[in-house]
């Protein structure tokens, strides 16, 4: 793979890190030489060749890159018979994407000197992947994690603290993710001097957008190439689940250019997107500025945040990339909101269909693609990023589908 | 014609004393109580006054102003409650200047012109935009100019000394000095930073430098008012309401006394 394969030369988004009209830098003023201290030291990174071959050796020999193309042809006859193709990112060391971006800013964090790492995680696999490379890097590492996250993603609490990470349990606001980047960035602060926040997805100020979807563009640069040498043709769509939106973002950007192929991001709508217990951001929210970025936002008439509601971690979250808003706002991409039962019905679908268990994240993606499938017919084919495996969801899934009862479901 | 800002602050110059500032937000523990509240800290010695917009997503505050910002939400305080808070405060207290202190968001939400021109008309004498940099700020400079309101921006001691020039350049009233890396709350030390970031500052720049962040006691604002400006003092004055445990006359009484207390030691410099 040659460095131009993830750190690529776009011009978007503009100098002042707009999409359009989303993204920018609202940030204190406290955190402005930090910031302005990954983006110059991002730009610079981005031209050494040292840093793209060490960058590529640990995506290979540590990651496992690329990762396959899977061919789900029995879950395919669920999707109205349309070619279903899963890229396995869940195979990835740490079981999600989120290794991706996690190495490309830790290599950066040791350029810049310092010692100590924090990051913010919903379904913990941030968490993981962050924990993961502070233990190879040997820096020291602090994840905050809304409490009801730590309850229902306990596994990854563990691994993380196997890990050697201190896990802090954030107690204020709706104890999610949201809060989670709250307390992280109240951390950041009074710390800056030694500590580098590895944002976990591509929202936040200018230039996190930016670059965290340049370390998970690999997830669309290898998918693009692996769909034409397997079918010998682009893909219809590409479908892929939007929290934050890392995952997305990185199998899209490869294919904006494809004006035929569709993108497709997979919201979470909780109960529903018109219950008020949801998480889809792009489908219901009102643009604003949230976490250092203008982008779409749930909130209130007053411009207070509105919780959102998932049964997924990763996706329950009321802000949401600037890109995806450039995205949507230009019509480039179409985003859908998916419920919990229709992610919960995938996931199991995919599970006894393919012998593969997803992410509750992933599965909205998978729910996405079984409707489109069946709108768009057996002479379709769509690509679907598996951004992570669903190990970490067991003991959710068990208590929705009942299996700890003594007959299961 | 100098901004009210302006001439609270040069008053206090011309008394060859540091301003004492004043922070509550809005809504706490009630709307009428915050009024009450906000007034005390005028009566009890308090030049300028900054009154918070309580908000979902406070990530420039530690535990104390969460606190109290959570008890506001949760009563229902809405942006027409700040103004109307400031506009109570303003006429009781035609000497004071009233600020609005907010995170960028409901401002943004609510409509910068309409923002502006409802805090002119509500009193205000300004609005202090803490995760608003300077670069994002056109929009609401241009709206703020044309209602005569200041704009108080913020320098912290990461700031370097080229970025101080931009940020005092832009703002007007007077230049917010962090005293430490960190969100708010009250410390035990001041700390050294404040002192070298103040003079940095002011070699940027001819407007008054008041510092806060972790000032809370009459021996810290007498040291801080050895060197700056003004004195700001905010999580003390919410942690006093918060002791009172919904007495609101212990409450009132509590800030009251801080407040000339503090009023004090800003004369003791």
């Amino acid at each position: 793979m040659s460095e131009n394969d993830y750190l690529p030369g776009a011009q978007v988004p503009d100098a002042r890190g707009y999409f359009g009209a989303y993204g920018g830098r609202f940030i204190p003023e406290a955190l402005v030489a930090a910031v302005e201290q990954v983006a110059e030291e991002y730009e610079k990174a981005k031209t050494d060749p040292a840093f793209a071959a060490e960058l590529d050796g640990l995506l290979k020999d540590y990651t496992g890159r690329p990762s396959p193309l899977t061919d789900v042809r029995r879950f395919s006859a669920e999707a109205g018979g349309a070619r279903v193709l899963l890229k396995r990112e869940d195979l990835n060391h740490t079981g999600s994407h989120k290794i991706n971006n996690v190495l490309g800013q830790a290599l950066l964090t040791k350029r810049m000197g310092k010692t100590r790492i924090i990051a913010e995680t919903g379904a913990g696999q941030h968490g993981v992947a962050t924990a993961t490379a502070c233990a190879l890097f040997g820096f020291d590492c602090t994840i905050y994690m809304g409490e009801v996250d730590t309850q229902r993603q306990a596994l990854n609490v563990a691994r993380m603290r196997m890990l050697g990470a201190e896990v802090i349990a954030v107690k204020s606001g709706s104890r999610t993710l949201k809060d989670a980047i709250n307390e992280a960035f109240r951390d950041w602060v009074a710390n800056v001097d030694s500590t580098h926040y590895l944002f976990g997805t591509v929202a936040g100020p200018h230039p996190f957008p930016m670059m965290v979807r340049d370390f998970h563009r690999v997830i669309g640069v290898e998918a693009r190439q692996q769909v034409l040498d397997r079918t010998g043709r682009l893909p219809d769509a590409v479908v892929a689940c939007v929290g934050g939106g890392s995952n997305a973002m990185g199998i899209f950007h490869e294919f904006i250019p494809d004006a035929g192929v569709r993108l497709i991001g997979c919201e979470a709508a909780g109960e529903g997107a018109e219950t008020p217990r949801h998480a889809a951001t792009l489908t219901k929210g009102d643009p604003g500025v949230l976490h250092g970025s203008r982008t779409y936002v749930l909130q209130d008439e007053d411009g207070q945040t509105i919780e959102s509601h998932s049964i997924s971690a990763g996706l329950d979250y009321p802000g949401v990339g600037p890109e995806h808003a450039w995205l949507k706002d230009t019509g480039r991409a179409e985003y859908r909101p998916v419920t919990d039962d229709q992610a919960m019905q995938a996931l199991r679908l995919l599970s006894r269909t393919e012998g593969i268990i997803p992410a509750i994240e992933s599965a909205h993606a998978l729910a996405g693609a079984l409707e489109l499938g069946r709108e768009l017919g057996p002479e379709a084919t769509i690509l679907v990023s598996l951004s992570g495996r669903g190990d970490k969801d067991m003991h959710t899934a068990a208590e929705y589908f009942g299996l700890y009862d003594s007959e299961g479901k | 014609m100098a901004s009210k800002l302006s001439e609270v602050l040069a008053a206090a110059k011309a008394e060859n004393r540091a301003a004492l500032i004043g922070y509550l937000p809005a809504g706490f523990p009630t709307v009428e109580g915050g009024i009450e509240a906000v007034n005390a800290l005028v009566e009890g010695g308090c030049d300028i006054v900054e009154i918070g917009l309580p908000h979902s997503d406070p990530v420039l505050d530690g535990a104390t102003i969460q606190t109290a910002d959570d008890i506001a939400l949760r009563g229902g305080v809405r942006i027409k409650d700040v103004l109307h808070t400031v506009a109570e405060v303003a006429a009781a207290h035609p000497e004071a200047a009233v600020l609005v202190m907010t995170y960028w968001n409901p401002v943004d939400r609510y409509g910068v012109a309409r923002f502006a021109a409802d805090l002119a008309a509500a009193g205000g004498a300004g609005c202090i935009l803490p995760d608003l940099p300077v670069e994002e700020s056109e929009e609401w400079r241009k709206a703020a100019g044309e209602h005569g309101l200041d704009t108080v921006f913020v320098v912290a001691p990461s700031s370097k000394d080229h970025r101080l020039a931009e940020v005092t350049a832009a703002g007007s009233g007077f230049v917010y000095a962090a005293a430490v890396m960190g969100v708010t709350g009250t410390r035990a030390q001041v700390g050294n930073l404040a002192e070298d970031l103040v003079a940095r500052t002011r070699a940027t720049t001819e407007l008054p430098v008041c510092v806060g962040l972790g000032v809370s006691t009459p021996a810290q604002a007498a040291e801080v008012a050895s060197f700056a400006d003004g004195v700001i003092v905010g999580s003390a004055f919410v942690q006093r309401i918060l002791d009172a445990d919904g007495d609101q006359a212990a409450a009132l009484a509590a800030v009251r006394t801080l407040a000339g207390e503090l009023a004090e030691g800003v004369r003791r410099r």
